[in-house]
């Protein structure tokens, strides 16, 4: 893999009127890797990827995508990645097979081999006018057009939103397959088990700006695990449990991941029946900065 | 009544949308027939001044042609109801057309239609909702009529019955044009279906009026509106033929919107192509697909309403030779050598403001692109932003051209056909037409100069195209001083044929608009891309 990342942003700000949509938005992206971008509506997730093609101008910050600058480089840039767009609007009067090849054309041209398969993947009708499509339909007219050119990014702005489950399965397996050609994927998403499949590392951005960034295991080392245990008796107190229940023999509570250690050897010593640990999902990881943000 | 329930929920929810945008309009065009009623008052308080002026529309074909016969030159009123009402009943059928169609098709179109039919909304009571305010605005636009020129002082029943024309015009378009939302599936074609009604209905009115056959005026609404004869012994059965006209399209509309689905036209759609053709492959080759069906309309329309003046010109002979002293009063107020030419320079100069329709309308759909988030797409692909606005530019510039130049190529024709020699007259009106065409291009910079630096008050490119056409029609009438009548692109340019021509303006003309543009696109190149 190349040293240079395909995307680095740092100190990003984008201001509309009074509103601070990125507030220093800090954000890298290995070439090579599936980046989860995580955070709820209204968080900057769409405005920073429309900065990075370029569509806006930021106000401060740098930003910078492929090696080259987002704004200067634009035209340059975009023959080297792909979009989807959150909300995909179609000409009325084109239909979604003329779209696909007219997008990708505009792009630099698409594989036709490619693009037969995946229609046939996604069991889409490239003869029907865009007026005509579902929002799910022009979601996959968006998705084929960008995953049948021969690019090195991929920039993709909550691509599953109106597509069903059997779908979805196939975008995985699509991104999967991007994976291994070796191509960059920046996926924005609030579907936490869609980036938990996918994604090699993980930024969760809240009021435009980024609030944890890693691998998937790290931010899970900077949580709690989810402990259950029966046990022959159960002790007076336990050091580094939090949210404990006692409920007869049963134990439940939660334990930071540095005292892991320090409570198992606790537990040992009260004969251990039956355990159960967990680890914190990416809900649990997302819940905790949210819940931070509404209290 | 449940088809209506939840009408006046919705009337509410009109007049909030519009709470800005209609008084503009009821007030623009009260002001406008206003300020013609005071200029005519002043300029005209002789009675032989009054009669001069009736023999010599009596006498001009071209001068009835845009605005309708005389019916009496004696008073004051007379000459009032003869210069407003054509142009006053026109932008009231234009309030009334983009009215209807913003809270009908074009709700239907972006889906908020279906957030209201699933409420407890009769089916009917969306456009019920937009035909009442429609009404509204028309009866508001009639009254301020009625009551400003009785304020000035002119006779009640006269005035009266020119507000109740003008608000009869807006009924009728009313009608048509939530006809022509049940036709089709999109909002612009909507609108171009009634605009093209309203054109044809110009066009009957204006060959029944310019050749003088009462019936063939009176196959239009307009005709209607001067055949009430407001301040020239009113007939008050014509407005009960406009109700019952507007009561027949309305139900007309309602059985159609009986027989279809929300959101769907009277036509299925048809499915397209798998592939693209290879030639789209371009910004400018999608610019092509989104403009060629109305280019095409834009040009076939032209075509005919070149035809009808080619048509009518040669009449102008006739009357020369019929009557010597009207001659002589056309030749010293019109200032063209011969009266088909007068004819000729008058209707294209027509043709150059309803071009100036186009250019606009055609420049501004990169507007209407990007609001739609459609621009989005293509500019993330290695377009740049100057190319793709150049796509739609394009069409602004050469499609005007194409329509002028096919309007006086199809007048020449037919004029030539009668005289002996289409060809040459073919070429020579043909050449009078592409005149227009620097005038019109500056509207079309203005437009991408909005565009690119204000692109949320693209819509003042109308009110330009409006300001305009309103200086010179009424510019010299009100005597607007002529440095305010110049910024109007229009007032530069040479009168041909007959007058005589100088290259000089049209350059410079060509050259504000090519400054106009340019800037636009570069501000264009700096500014964020932005929503509705």
């Amino acid at each position: 893999m190349p040293d240079i990342p395909a995307i680095l942003i740092s100190g990003l700000t984008k201001r509309f009127g009074a509103v601070r949509a990125l507030d220093g938005l800090e954000l890298v992206v290995s070439a090579g890797e599936v980046h989860g971008f995580l955070g709820p509506n209204g968080a900057g997730k769409t405005t920073t990827l429309r900065v990075l093609l370029g569509l806006l101008r930021a106000d401060a910050g740098h930003a910078e995508l492929l090696g080259g600058d987002p704004w200067r480089d634009a035209v340059e840039l975009h023959r080297r990645l792909a979009y989807v767009p959150g909300d995909v609007t179609l000409w009325p009067t084109l239909s979604g097979g003329e779209a696909i090849d007219l997008i990708g054309r505009l792009r630099g041209g698409l594989d036709p081999r490619r693009r037969a398969m995946l229609l046939e993947r996604f069991a889409l009708d490239p003869t029907k006018k865009g007026r005509t499509y579902s929002k799910g339909n022009r979601q996959k007219v968006a998705l084929i057009a960008a995953l049948a050119s021969d690019v090195e990014l991929l920039l993709l702005d909550e691509p599953t939103a109106g597509l069903d489950p059997l779908m979805e399965a196939v975008f995985r397996d699509c991104v999967n397959e991007e994976r291994r050609n070796g191509r960059t994927v920046l996926l924005s998403s609030h579907i936490l088990s869609e980036v938990e499949a996918l994604c090699d590392r993980v930024t969760i951005i809240r009021d435009g700006r980024a609030v944890e960034s890693g691998t998937l295991a790290e931010l899970r080392h900077l949580t709690r695990t989810s402990i259950s245990a029966e046990l022959e008796h159960v002790p007076a107190d336990l050091p580094g449990a939090h949210n404990l229940v006692v409920n007869g023999s049963q134990i439940h509570f939660e334990a930071d991941a540095d005292r892991l250690q320090d409570v198992l050897r606790t537990l040992v010593g009260c004969g251990v029946r039956g355990l159960t640990c967990r680890p914190p999902t990416l809900e649990e990881l997302f819940l905790r900065h949210y819940q931070v943000m509404a209290s | 009544m449940t088809a209506f329930a939840g009408t006046g929920l919705l009337v509410r929810l009109v007049l909030r949308r519009d709470r800005l945008l209609l008084p503009v309009w009821v007030v623009a065009i009260g002001g406008v027939v206003s300020a013609i009623a005071s200029a005519i008052t002043s300029v005209y308080a002789d009675p032989a001044q009054r009669l001069a002026l009736g023999a010599m529309i009596s006498g001009n074909p071209a001068m009835r042609a845009l605005t309708g016969p005389v019916f009496d030159p004696t008073s004051v009123g007379g000459l009032i109801a003869w210069r407003a009402t054509t142009i006053a009943a026109v932008l009231t059928a234009l309030m009334s057309i983009l009215l209807v169609t913003r809270h009908t098709r074009a709700e239907e179109e972006s889906g908020r239609a279906e957030l209201i039919g699933a409420g407890a909304v009769g089916r009917h009571a969306l456009p019920a909702a937009a035909v009442l305010v429609a009404s509204l605005a028309n009866l508001a636009t009639g009254l301020l009529i009625g009551l400003g020129l009785s304020a000035q002082g002119l006779p009640a029943a006269g005035s009266l019955a020119l507000g109740l024309a003008i608000a009869g015009v807006g009924w009728v378009f009313t009608g048509l044009s939530v006809l022509a939302a049940q036709l089709t599936e999109g909002a612009r074609t909507a609108n171009a279906i009634a605009c093209s009604a309203l054109a044809l209905c110009f066009l009957v009115r204006a060959a029944g009026d310019a050749a003088d056959v009462e019936a063939v005026s009176w196959l239009s609404p307009l005709g209607w509106a001067q055949r009430l004869r407001p301040f020239a012994g009113e007939r008050w059965w014509v407005p009960a033929l406009i109700a019952v006209a507007g009561l027949l399209l309305l139900g007309a509309s309602g059985l159609l919107a009986r027989r279809r689905d929300l959101g769907a036209g009277m036509m299925a759609p048809r499915s397209g192509p798998a592939n693209a053709a290879h030639s789209l492959r371009s910004p400018l080759a999608l610019a092509w697909r989104l403009h060629r069906g109305a280019l095409l309309a834009w040009t076939i329309g032209f075509a005919v309403a070149g035809a009808v003046f080619g048509t009518l010109a040669e009449s102008m002979r006739d009357i020369v030779s019929d009557n010597p002293r009207i001659a002589e009063l056309i030749s010293m107020v019109g200032g063209g050598d011969t009266l088909v030419d007068t004819f000729f320079a008058t209707e294209l100069g027509l043709c150059g403001v309803v071009a100036g329709g186009y250019a606009v309308q055609a420049a501004l759909r990169s507007r209407t692109e990007e609001a739609a988030a459609r621009a989005e797409p293509v500019l993330s692909t290695a377009v740049p932003r100057w190319r793709w606005l150049a796509g739609h530019l394009a069409f602004a510039l050469l499609g005007s051209a194409v329509i002028l130049a096919v309007t006086g190529f199809a007048a020449g024709l037919t004029h030539g056909l009668r005289t002996g020699q289409p060809l040459t007259e073919a070429v020579r009106i043909l050449g009078a037409a592409l005149v227009q065409v620097p005038a019109v291009w500056v509207l079309a910079g203005l437009a991408v100069l909005l565009f690119g630096a204000l692109p949320k008050l693209t819509a003042l490119t109308w009110a330009a195209l409006v300001t305009f056409v309103l200086l010179g029609q009424l510019g010299q009438l009100l005597q607007i001083d002529e440095r305010v009548r110049a910024i109007s692109p229009y007032f530069h340019l040479p009168q041909v044929p007959g007058g005589q021509f100088s290259a000089v303006p049209l350059v410079w003309l060509a050259g504000v608009a090519a400054l106009l543009a340019l800037a636009g696109i570069a501000a264009f190149g700096r500014r964020d891309l932005s929503g509705d």
